[in-house]
């Protein structure tokens, strides 16, 4: 597979060469941080008012938590395109055993979370198991969890429970909203999973599921719990979504998928799976809502900012797709030779 | 790849897709038919090829993308066909004066996305699915901008007449037209050049480089094509509509795919065909024709038993070739 590379960085010595390859994605990532930051800064009045600052998270944190799910489900090799109706099935379970009540919310919490688990479940056996191919499976399984979601919840609506919408706006120490640290959280424990068997297990059968099953890692289970662990993350999000939204909404799905994909990709996650991290997806999210907000504040007219936002995410893809394949172009010239 | 085949096995038979879903079609029009006997009238047989057709003429570019490799997938079919439906309406405005003019500003308007997204995925190396999928965004808020929300104007009455009214021998000039677009297809993909070197560079990029291929231009190709075909689709859709939504295409995204990957068209690039893809689309819209007759749904369900029912459908045949090779051992 690996054999060929391309001309331009088989010449370097091997140090400039790692360098280049490894940390291009996290320095464009970094830089298209820093750029937005910057920008909203100045454009966005308060952005840096606590309640700015826990507005602003307040809406990273559900795009975030998708991202890394799917970067989850990526990296082991998979592709979930049913994750924005996992997100919405899971989020339309809790708010309706939810019912505005804070002695539910446990109950809610836990069934909604036990459904994203088991979206994922099905979504991983269907892939491993019956294998087949995971962008056609995840589609017709998003039929499912679309149509479940809307017997469940037919309409946007329904009532979170007051002490989950209350507790995500709070604001501790003056400038650390709630959200921001659950997105930390979110950060830690894929650092944890990352560190475990399962997490060199997962890099393992991305990167090659033929030599992984060679050198005896379990791969067909390691698909499954990537796409269940992929499912009780969206479910994550779910609960996020709720609490911003303080209502459930079936009809986002295909819109969220599109942003945990947009998102992983600009964050240097490879989709051939094998390399990346939730990191980089984190901060891709965050990049993504940014822009969204600078469109709004930048004073597009109202019927052009779709376009003007399309406009950018393509270019950030664009750039980020430059430089992650430039240690990924040698797959790029044999691509698909199996 | 295989070698001699000196007759055609009954197993080789039984494992090819295109039969498979042939037979699988088959077997979910006799269901209809025993469930309501109305689905075995010509009339019906007519209406759901005419159904059929939209989605097999837009996924006649899907099959091509999808078989020159490099994990090819065109998601913007739907948002190109939508985008080619808005712009004829608005040209057209219910008159056959701008016809000529309309449709060619629909089809160079589906164009562009495809040039768009061929640059995208050679020259930027984005991975066609995160490509195509984020031109559905900037497509999606072109018609917002084009339109200010509200796409205006109507179909041309003889746009109309193509695909509902007018028949010759009793098929509605829309059947023909999908007819004659399948002949030009399957022999561009068995008969000529460019379809040999299109799997060729699909089975292997670097092979096909060495024997002279110039890839990109192959794939660059299939990206414009794909998006040609789904704007031919938008019009015709739009013939059957008469009004345009600026959801219009939306639903043949995936759906394009499946029909590929039902009848044959492996996503790793290489193999398939159109033949299969023209079952596969007849298939689906069957398949969907039928959950509406039982009325599974409807009322205060809405759409959603019907969707449940179409995605572990789907699941099944998919299971019955669909599958990929096991690991070593």
């Amino acid at each position: 597979m690996n054999l060929l590379r391309s001309p331009g960085t088989a010449d370097l010595p091997s140090p400039v060469r790692s360098v280049l390859s490894v940390r291009m994605p996290t320095v464009a990532v970094g830089l298209l941080l820093l750029v937005t930051v910057v920008a909203s800064a100045v454009l966005q009045p308060g952005f840096f008012s606590p309640y700015g600052l826990s507005a602003s998270f307040a809406t990273f944190l559900p795009l975030a938590t998708i991202a890394a799910a799917q970067t989850i489900i990526v990296l082991g090799g998979g592709i979930d395109l049913s994750i924005g109706t996992v997100v919405t099935l899971s989020s339309a379970v809790s708010v309706v055993l939810m019912q505005g009540d804070d002695g539910r919310l446990p109950l809610a919490l836990a069934a909604g979370l036990a459904t994203g688990a088991a979206c994922g479940l099905f979504n991983g056996l269907v892939v491993a198991v019956l294998r087949l191919q995971p962008i056609v499976a995840t589609f017709a399984t998003s039929s499912v969890f679309g149509g479940l979601a809307l017997l469940v919840l037919p309409t946007p609506g329904g009532q979170a429970a007051p002490v989950l919408t209350g507790t995500y706006r709070m604001v501790l120490l003056l400038y650390v909203p709630i959200p921001a640290i659950l997105l930390l959280a979110l950060f830690l424990g894929w650092r944890l999973l990352r560190g475990t068997r399962f997490g060199q297990h997962l890099y393992a059968v991305g990167g090659n599921a033929d030599a992984a099953y060679t050198s005896a890692v379990p791969v067909s289970a390691v698909r499954v719990l990537s796409y269940t662990l992929g499912g009780l993350v969206a479910a994550l999000a779910g609960v996020a979504l709720l609490a911003d939204a303080g209502a459930g909404d079936p009809t986002l799905g295909t819109q969220l998928t599109l942003g945990s994909i947009a998102a992983l990709v600009i964050g240097g996650t490879r989709l051939r799976g094998g390399s990346g991290g939730v990191g980089g997806a984190l901060v891709g999210a965050v990049v993504l809502s940014l822009i969204q907000g600078l469109v709004f504040f930048a004073g597009v007219p109202t019927n052009a900012r779709e376009f003007v936002y399309g406009c950018i995410i393509i270019a950030a893809i664009a750039l980020a797709g430059l430089l992650t394949n430039r240690n990924g172009s040698a797959a790029g010239t044999t691509g698909g030779n199996r | 790849m295989t070698t001699t085949i000196p007759s055609i096995p009954l197993r080789r038979l039984a494992k090819d897709p295109v039969v498979i879903s042939g037979a699988v079609t088959l077997l979910l029009w006799g269901a209809a038919s025993l469930y309501s006997p109305a689905f075995a009238t010509w009339g019906h047989i007519v209406t759901t090829l005419t159904v059929a057709s939209f989605l097999g003429v837009i996924a006649i570019g899907q099959t091509l993308v999808i078989i020159a490799g490099g994990e090819g997938i065109d998601l913007s079919v739907g948002a190109a066909a939508t985008l080619s439906a808005i712009v004829a309406s608005r040209f057209m405005n219910g008159s056959d004066d701008g016809l000529f003019f309309a449709v060619l500003a629909a089809l160079a308007s589906a164009c562009v996305i495809g040039v768009v997204n061929a640059i995208g995925v050679l020259v930027f190396r984005v991975p066609p699915l995160v490509m195509t999928l984020g031109m559905i965004a900037v497509v999606a808020g072109f018609i917002r901008l084009y339109t200010g929300g509200r796409p205006e104007g109507s179909a041309a009455p003889l746009l109309n007449q193509l695909v509902t009214g007018d028949t010759v021998l009793g098929i509605p000039g829309v059947l023909w037209l999908w007819l004659g677009l399948s002949v030009l297809v399957i022999w561009l993909l068995r008969r000529t050049s460019y379809g040999w070197r299109l799997y060729a560079v699909g089975a292997n990029r670097t092979t096909a480089y060495l024997s002279g291929v110039n890839p990109s231009a192959v794939k660059f190709s299939a990206y414009v094509l794909s998006s040609l075909f789904a704007g031919v689709g938008g019009l015709l859709l739009l013939g059957y509509t008469q009004n345009v939504y600026t959801n219009l295409g939306a639903d043949y995204m995936l759906n394009s795919v499946a029909a590929a990957v039902i009848g044959g068209t492996a996503l790793v690039g290489g193999v398939g065909g159109y033949l299969g893809t023209i079952i596969g689309a007849i298939l689906l819209t069957v398949l969907s024709a039928l959950l509406r007759t039982m009325q599974i749904g409807g009322g205060e369900w809405g759409d959603a038993p019907r969707q449940i029912l179409f995605g572990l459908v789907l699941i099944i045949v998919l299971t019955a070739y669909g599958r990929q090779k096991r690991l070593r051992g």
